[in-house]
């Protein structure tokens, strides 16, 4: 056995040297046969070709020797790749096709595989992901209070140590600019309990924390350390003010790390215990304000997340039973961080998936059109191969070298395919969609990804190499070299046509899809919003941020006001304290009918959104009032509690909205709230939600320091923006500011529908390239052959018509074929399709209208020339050379 | 006279196709030129159990080992010189026999091989199953 590597190796690197060896053996045996002629008296000449005769073939003595050696079949494929690259380059369109087409095929699978493997395959960045859950409420909320987190952490038997974050915003001055920034509230075992060890200096422990506002440090978040403060060691010991409050920096975080959401990346970290001086108010001691927003854990060695639920369900249940008035149900379930459970994840993973699926489809549909090529090729080279099967080449190994030169082309084509791929997952992962938010979509390619791409490689080779196979083998050398050629002209449906009809249906569904994600996004931009987003600006700030607390807040928002009413060319001035479809989070609460005595959450009719809002909002934003008044000044905190509600809210809790005027309602502290106005409804949280209730609060009976003003003007947004900038300076410098228009902030909930119109637009432009390069190449190739037949059908007199249906008849109607079968799999395929775009439906008569002119725009545009061509033969020349 | 056919690559007795027989063929009778030749395919490991019976006298290249069972057979089995070689190397490959060049009687050199220890182990299970196979197929002629 070591004998024979060791053979092998010989034979792989000193070939030439053992053929020399091999050829002197069988010299000296056939000169050693001579010598022994020679003694039968024959001249030396004879007895030399006696000799020679006597061994019998040294050639294939030799090949058979060399076949010994055990590399043959490495020779050969050597050989047949060889072979191969030559035949490649002689044909370069040929093979710039079959590359430009896979090339497609399999970067469109490697982006999208890219994107799965970073959203679900890989887990977050942290040691031991795999074993790290999130908690959530049966809602799909993982929502918790403060107190119960500690009841969770300290009661469970399950986790290795529960931490908890939460999202916030805040100010922070560090000497320069005042700026907003984004950041996470951690509890003091977050960075133990994960398992992340600091990059500079420290990260802070449970040992920091002795009570409320007791550790105000900072651990830099590493993007925000190296863009803000440009690696500079020295800022940890320093101090910064955060919403005007002093907070020491003591470390930066390792580089991988962004925290536990998965797009999201947080300027920085501070403890918990100091969030009532992000958040202007201590909600510590609150069972019932469930402000956090995410609790983890890794799960102990040995508990199944089954094990853990019924744990915490156990807790929960002795939640409930403690502490009846702050809660309702508590069931728990387990759920992956990163993409918040079931929330955000089930529908990224539908949406991926069913990219995938039609990522998939395009590959097939590459595969088919390559399998068609190499088709026709194959017929084209029949007399090589035949002549090839004459002098004795086997079958096997004819198809070896077809599969080899498939390979080949596939292994081309997929790594022009993966560097494209790789190139745009690159920019994807660098692109920040949102400024305002460090919202990114990590997705840089890692080994999964070559690993996926060389798979699909390999697979698409013997796919569509596979295609002349069943023709290659039943190739008569006899009657190929007597006729010419394989010339089959007939009726019969061919491999190739069964393609092109594959082909063309996967086109068609995926231009379907396209026009469907378009129909959807035009759809869902003119939905009913509750809002007139045009010709408005929205400006936010937080008013905590600079210190205002209490009654100055108030006043400061009637300055802000009546500053900005005195800009000119501003129609309205309206303040929110969160506008709706802002930041997809909303303020919801408990509403209960007015003979409600006990007021627990289980009784509750529904959770309404609540907005706190001044007296001419609903005239700044556009919102319809339907019945009774809008606020004014005078409803402040010494006159009875009031506020407007949406139809929807005063059907839940009413029955209806004529029943609602002037009838009060309470809230979960008790208040007696009345009715005294109705508006339009409108979407507060997404875009995709059933309808919501709602109910706005005057600003001076419900406070709220978070501000956001909504002007309605006709002026230039630039110009207007200027000015309120100015104005706002005037009134206080120090206060953090943004400024957008209202479309301009809608970006963010409009993003889904967006992304699905991009990609499914994309991949049904692919689909479409694909579908004209068959066509075309059908086409083509059909009236290249048949030139002789159309130059009779011309010199017996057929009309122009007549010539162009019978060279492109039998493409025009695989044409028809194929958008027939793929525009039925696309309604079909209505469901998968839902996943992926809001109201999507293919039955719209506007999409089906659009596919089929679609297909007949590509059919004109990929038969074009090959019309021409056929119209453009001359007869007489061409029946002169035959 | 008895025609030693190698099989080429299978160990089943095959069948002569009109290309293949010339180096197929590896032993002939040793008649004149022009007489009926009667082909007599047998097993290929037979050809490897002669070569490695005639090197364990010694070693002696490819020419002796042709020469040696022509002449120990007495002139019935006639090694075809096409598949001898082929026979040498896969042996090789498979570490029963070794070889070295050396200088032979003519003065140029020439390739020797000998019988490994594996080889040797070889040969001895070799011969035994070929003993068992005769004696087994003279029964049944006996017999039946």
């Amino acid at each position: 056995m070591w004998q024979d590597i060791v053979l092998r190796f010989r034979a792989l690197f000193f070939r030439r040297r053992m053929d020399q060896e091999l050829q002197e053996e069988l010299d000296f045996h056939i000169e050693m046969q001579a010598r022994r002629n020679r003694q039968h008296d024959v001249d030396p000449a004879e007895a030399k070709r006696q000799a020679r005769l006597q061994f019998g073939s040294v050639v294939s003595a030799t090949e058979e020797c060399r076949e010994q050696r055990g590399l043959f079949a490495m020779e050969m494929l050597l050989k047949d790749v060889r072979f191969g690259l030559r035949m490649l380059r002689k044909s370069p369109s040929f093979t710039a096709v079959a590359v430009v087409t896979l090339a497609l095929g399999i970067g469109a699978n490697a982006v999208v595989f890219g994107v799965l493997n970073a959203l679900v395959l890989r887990p977050l960045s942290v040691p031991q992901a795999e074993s790290l859950y999130s908690l959530h409420r049966n809602d799909n909320s993982a929502a918790v209070s403060y107190p119960d987190y500690l009841d969770l952490r300290d009661r469970n038997r399950s986790f290795d140590g529960l931490a908890a974050f939460n999202i916030s915003q805040a100010g922070m001055d560090a000497g320069e600019n005042p700026a907003r920034v984004w950041l996470y509230e951690v509890s003091g075992n977050y960075f133990d309990a994960l398992g992340i060890r600091p990059y500079v200096g420290r990260v802070f422990h449970d040992s920091d924390e002795h009570g409320p506002n007791s550790a105000p440090y900072i651990v830099l978040g590493y993007a925000y350390w190296h863009t803000r403060f440009q690696d500079d060691r020295g800022v940890v010991g320093r101090t910064v003010q955060v919403n005007k409050h002093p907070f020491t920096v003591v470390g930066v975080a390792p580089p991988e790390f962004h925290g536990t959401m998965l797009f999201f990346s947080p300027d920085y970290f501070v403890p918990m215990v100091n969030q009532e001086q992000i958040d202007g108010s201590n909600l510590l001691n609150d069972r019932g304000k469930r402000w956090i927003f995410m609790t983890i854990g890794h799960l102990k060695a040995g508990v199944t997340p089954a094990q853990a639920a019924a744990d915490l369900n156990s807790i929960g249940s002795y939640l409930e039973r403690t502490y009846p008035k702050d809660h309702g149900q508590m069931t728990f379930k387990l759920g992956r961080p990163g993409l918040y459970g079931d929330f955000l994840g089930r529908p990224v993973r539908a949406f991926v998936a069913g990219l995938m699926l039609l990522a998939g489809l395009i590959l097939l549909a590459a595969c088919a059109n390559l399998g068609s090529l190499f088709a026709a090729r194959a017929a084209d080279r029949s007399r090589e191969v035949a002549l090839r099967l004459a002098v004795g080449a086997s079958r096997i190994h004819i198809l070896r070298q077809l599969f080899t030169e498939a390979v080949l082309i596939s292994l081309i084509g997929g790594a022009v395919g993966l560097w494209g791929s790789i190139v745009l997952l690159r920019s994807l992962s660098e692109w920040q969609p949102f400024p305002r938010f460090p919202i990114n979509v990590p997705v840089t390619p890692d080994a999964n990804v070559y690993w996926v791409a060389l798979l699909l490689t390999l697979a698409s080779g013997f796919l569509f190499g596979a295609v002349p196979v069943r023709q290659a083998l039943r190739i008569d050398p006899y009657q190929i070299v007597k006729s010419g050629s394989i010339g089959r002209i007939g009726r019969r449906i061919t491999v190739r046509d069964a393609l092109l009809v594959v082909q063309i249906a996967i086109c068609a569904v995926l231009v379907t899809s396209s026009l469907v994600a378009v129909r959807g996004l035009v759809r869902s931009l003119h939905s009913n919003f509750g809002f007139e987003p045009r010709n408005t600006i929205l400006m936010e700030t937080g008013l905590d941020m600079a210190g205002y607390r209490g009654d100055a807040v108030r006043a400061m928002q009637k300055r802000m006001i009546d500053a900005m009413e005195t800009i000119p060319g501003v129609t309205s001035v309206g303040l929110v304290d969160r506008t709706p479809l802002g930041n997809g989070s909303y303020y919801a609460s408990n509403i209960f009918t007015d003979e409600t005595i006990d007021l627990r959450p289980g009784n509750a009719v529904a959770e309404s959104a609540t907005y706190s809002i001044s007296p001419d909002y609903f005239q700044a934003a556009g919102t319809a009032l339907f019945a009774g008044r809008a606020f004014s000044w005078h409803d402040d905190e010494n006159s009875p509690r009031v506020a407007v509600v949406n139809r929807e809210f005063a059907g839940r809790i009413f029955g209806s909205p004529s029943n609602a005027m002037g009838r009060y309602f309470k809230r979960r502290d008790g208040t007696r709230i009345q009715v005294v106005g109705i508006v339009e409804d409108g979407k507060y949280q997404s875009l995709t939600e059933d309808p919501l209730p709602a109910m706005f609060l005057p600003i001076l009976q419900s406070p709220s320091s978070e501000t956001s003003l909504v002007l309605r003007s006709n002026r230039d947004p630039q110009q207007l923006a200027a000015a309120m900038q100015s104005t706002m300076r005037g009134l206080d410098s120090g206060l953090p500011l943004l400024i957008e228009t209202w479309n301009q902030k809608l970006d963010l909930p409009l993003f889904p529908s967006r992304v699905a119109t991009v990609s499914l637009g994309i991949l049904g432009v692919m689909g479409a390239m694909l579908s004209i390069t068959g066509i075309f190449g059908m086409a083509a190739y059909s009236v290249s052959k048949r030139k002789r037949e159309l130059g009779i059908r011309m010199a017996l007199g057929a009309q122009r018509k007549e010539v162009l249906q019978a060279a492109l008849g039998r493409a025009l109607k695989l044409l028809a074929l194929g958008s027939a079968a793929g525009l039925f799999l696309g309604i079909l395929a209505s469901r998968v399709l839902a996943f992926i775009v809001y109201e999507a439906t293919p039955r719209d008569p506007l999409v089906l209208a659009g596919v089929v002119l679609a297909m007949l725009l590509l059919g004109l545009l990929a038969t074009w020339i090959p019309a021409q061509r056929a119209l453009s033969i001359d007869p007489l020349t061409l029946l002169r050379e035959e | 006279m008895a025609v030693i056919n190698a099989g080429h690559k299978l160990d089943s007795l095959i069948v002569v196709d009109i290309r293949q027989q010339e180096s197929l063929t590896c032993c002939r009778m040793s008649t004149p030129i022009g007489t009926d030749q009667s082909r007599l395919d047998l097993l290929q490991g037979t050809l490897d159990l002669l070569i490695l019976r005639a090197l364990r006298a010694g070693a002696m290249h490819g020419w002796a080992i042709s020469e040696r069972i022509q002449l120990i057979s007495q002139d019935v089995l006639q090694v075809n010189q096409g598949s001898l070689y082929p026979a040498l190397h896969r042996l090789e490959r498979r570490g029963w026999i070794k070889a070295e060049w050396g200088v032979s009687e003519l003065g140029r050199r020439a390739r020797f091989y000998s019988l490994t220890a594996s080889g040797r182990k070889q040969l001895e299970i070799e011969a035994e199953n070929w003993g068992k196979l005769s004696e087994a197929i003279a029964r049944v002629l006996r017999m039946a």
